[in-house]
């Protein structure tokens, strides 16, 4: 078996994965497996793993498959086979050693992108199979560090990035007086009971990039919604939990964010634009708390600034003059179908649009996704290397003309900085919010 | 031999085909039941208009863009699942056995055709172990187990072709013939031949979640 640190030529050494199995015995590998197989082991897990029928036509779905030089231990049931596959088969006897493999494939080399599923003739679901094994590796204390620290943040600040209260509503008054020396009337209403809409954001927006809340704000503003943002916990709507197969506190997450939603009586969820936040709250978390739905509705940015133009809300002053190129992310497009929303959008508010192919459901991840930028450095190089399929399509688009990549997701936004900087692209990275607040009549 | 024969035509496909059915059922309401237990939310989300979308939109050839990636390999797997199935509910031979025990009898496939059919089940079968041997992906997922069954499922092609042909040793092929195919039936509902029973729930769950949940296709 080629084991994925062979395949970058280079020993990759995780803390997180080397200290927690230090502490493992075959023996308690072997115990804490069977009771996962048994206590959540069901027919989904059952079924997949018996009716694979062994015939490969889900690996060129795979950007690690098809960029690591088609290395079929890189294909969707390459990864199966290597992790939750074999310990199925052995119930659980495997050794130490294979748990951290299995941990390093199933957290770094598959983005849960659900790609392979539309090219499985039966619909198998390798994400869940990876997060099968991700949840076993959770349940075993082997779990990447950086990533694992991000799953601390949450569960002592309900936040991605330890930010604090105080710091968090910092924030948004900083951002209100920046925003309030370019258009002297505008607000960001803190708790407004009973506002049309409640806006939430991930952790890294009040960290690193509080001027996409600037911006929220003045979109808001312009378009005269009325909207709030909450002063305590639960206004960060990402969830890193889900990824490390945390599911209990994944489920304590999405409570605490949809009750600060209820708490202040707002009619729905607005998100900012982030993927894997998105699939939490619309697909995952609400799951885990017994609603078949979120029990609000909950909306992405895409839709929301579709509407906002459908309904002649914002008017643009000028299109964006450079042409562009959009990266469709898959927790929003495979995930929630959001694709033709974003292109309305786009043709609303860029003179020039220029496919990426393929394109919609069928676009290549951008390899951050999935909780695998979360793992940091130490799996960098891994990820950029193993997507070098993403960066042939964006070289065949700027070939085209394209100068911008729109991208209206934050992972995504990670994952392609790393590969334009990589493979020295020279494109440039936006977000839906940027090109609108650059372009829309701000008054 | 007349004796074997006897047996294997007789108890033996008696036996076959109610180890086939109670079987079949067994695996469809344990896992049904499993998931019940284990996986409640697939019921809540499966959707009777996104299942059979889904179903249908993958028994059509090249209706998915994986099976317009691969021309022959998708014009392989549906005239040998086609040719599976029809040759032996709609051979005449098997009708006429059938007949003379039942007084039922059906449409059946002229002989040549049928001839042809099996022939196509025949080469796409070494396609399969082909494709198991020589490419890279799929020699690497394969497994023991894959070689048997893919012998398993040609053997009652082969062993049928060369009674019907009546070549040399033929009253043992048919005596074969009839053993592979009871094997056959008895191996379906508890190997990855298992796939012919899941296939409209896998492929019906995921449309469900893909058209309902996620307002996407799931082709």
């Amino acid at each position: 078996m080629k084991t994925p640190a062979e395949a970058t030529d280079e020993q990759i050494i995780d803390r997180g994965i080397e200290d927690g199995a230090a502490k493992l015995t075959q023996d308690k590998v072997k115990r804490v497996v069977q009771k996962m197989l048994a206590a959540e082991g069901g027919a989904r897990l059952k079924t997949y793993i018996e009716t694979c029928a062994h015939c490969g036509l889900c690996s060129e779905a795979c950007h690690f498959y098809i960029s690591n030089d088609k290395d079929p231990a890189y294909s969707p049931a390459g990864k199966i086979k290597q992790t939750i596959g074999e310990i199925v088969k052995k119930r659980g006897n495997v050794s130490v050693d294979f748990i951290k493999t299995a941990c390093e494939i199933s957290f770094t080399e598959c983005n849960l992108c659900r790609r392979c599923v539309m090219y499985c003739p039966f619909g198998i679901d390798a994400a869940y199979m990876m997060l099968f094994m991700r949840r076993i590796c959770h349940k075993l204390g082997v779990v990447p560090q950086y990533i694992q620290d991000t799953a601390h943040s949450h569960s002592a600040t309900l936040n991605q990035m330890w930010v604090k209260e105080d710091e968090w509503i910092d924030t948004l008054h900083w951002q209100e007086e920046e925003a309030r020396d370019e258009i002297p009337g505008l607000r960001i209403p803190i708790e407004k009971e009973g506002a049309d809409i409640f806006y939430s954001v991930i952790g890294p927006e009040p960290k690193f990039r509080a001027q996409l809340i600037y911006q929220a704000a003045v979109i808001m503003h312009a378009a005269g919604v009325d909207w709030t943002m909450p002063a305590t916990p639960g206004w960060d709507n990402s969830d890193m939990c889900m990824y490390t197969g945390d599911v209990e506190m994944m489920a304590r997450l999405k409570k605490v964010h949809f009750e600060t939603a209820m708490r202040l009586k707002t009619k729905r969820i607005v998100m900012g634009e982030c993927g894997h936040a998105f699939r939490s709250v619309h697909d995952v978390g609400n799951r885990y708390l017994g609603w078949k739905m979120a029990p609000l509705p909950v909306i992405h940015a895409i839709e929301f600034f579709y509407e906002l133009l459908r309904d002649r809300k914002i008017r643009i002053k000028k299109k964006f003059q450079k042409p562009v190129t959009f990266h469709d992310p898959c927790n929003i497009v495979r995930g929630r179908g959001l694709h033709e929303k974003a292109r309305y959008v786009i043709h609303q508010t860029c003179k020039a649009f220029i496919e990426m192919h393929p394109n919609r459901e069928h676009n290549y991840c951008c390899s951050a996704g999935g909780g695998v930028i979360n793992c940091g450095p130490p799996f960098r190089k891994k990820r950029v290397t193993g997507n070098r399929v993403k960066a042939d399509q964006l070289e065949a688009v700027k070939a085209k003309g394209a100068e911008i990549v729109i991208a209206p997701c934050h992972n995504c936004h990670g994952g392609l900085e790393d590969i334009i900087k990589h493979y020295e692209l020279g494109m440039e990275l936006k977000f839906l919010g940027d090109i609108i607040y650059e372009c829309m009549e701000k008054e | 031999m007349h004796a074997i024969y006897e047996i294997v035509s007789g108890p033996m496909v008696w036996l076959a085909a109610i180890i086939f059915i109670l079987g079949s059922l067994y695996r469809l309401i344990f896992m049904g039941r499993l998931a019940a237990k284990k996986d409640p939310m697939v019921f809540s989300y499966l959707s009777v208009y996104y299942s059979l979308r889904s179903i249908f939109h993958w028994i059509i050839p090249f209706a998915s863009v994986n099976m317009r990636k691969h021309p022959i390999m998708t014009v392989v797997a549906f005239a040998f699942h086609i040719c599976l199935f029809a040759v032996p509910i709609f051979l005449c031979a098997h009708i006429i056995l059938i007949n003379e025990a039942w007084q039922v009898k059906w449409w059946y496939l002229p002989n040549p055709i049928a001839d042809v059919m099996t022939l196509i089940v025949i080469g796409a079968c070494i396609f399969f172990l082909g494709r198991r041997l020589l490419l890279r992906e799929v020699r690497y997922l394969t497994t023991f187990s894959d070689f048997l069954i893919l012998a398993g499922v040609a053997a009652p092609f082969v062993t049928g072709f060369w009674s019907y042909h009546q070549y040399p040793g033929h009253e043992t092929a048919a005596i074969l013939h009839i053993i592979s195919g009871e094997i056959i039936l008895v191996m379906i509902p508890f190997t990855r031949l298992s796939h012919m029973l899941f296939f409209p729930f896998l492929r019906g769950y995921a449309g469900s979640e893909f058209g309902a949940v996620r307002n996407a296709v799931d082709w």
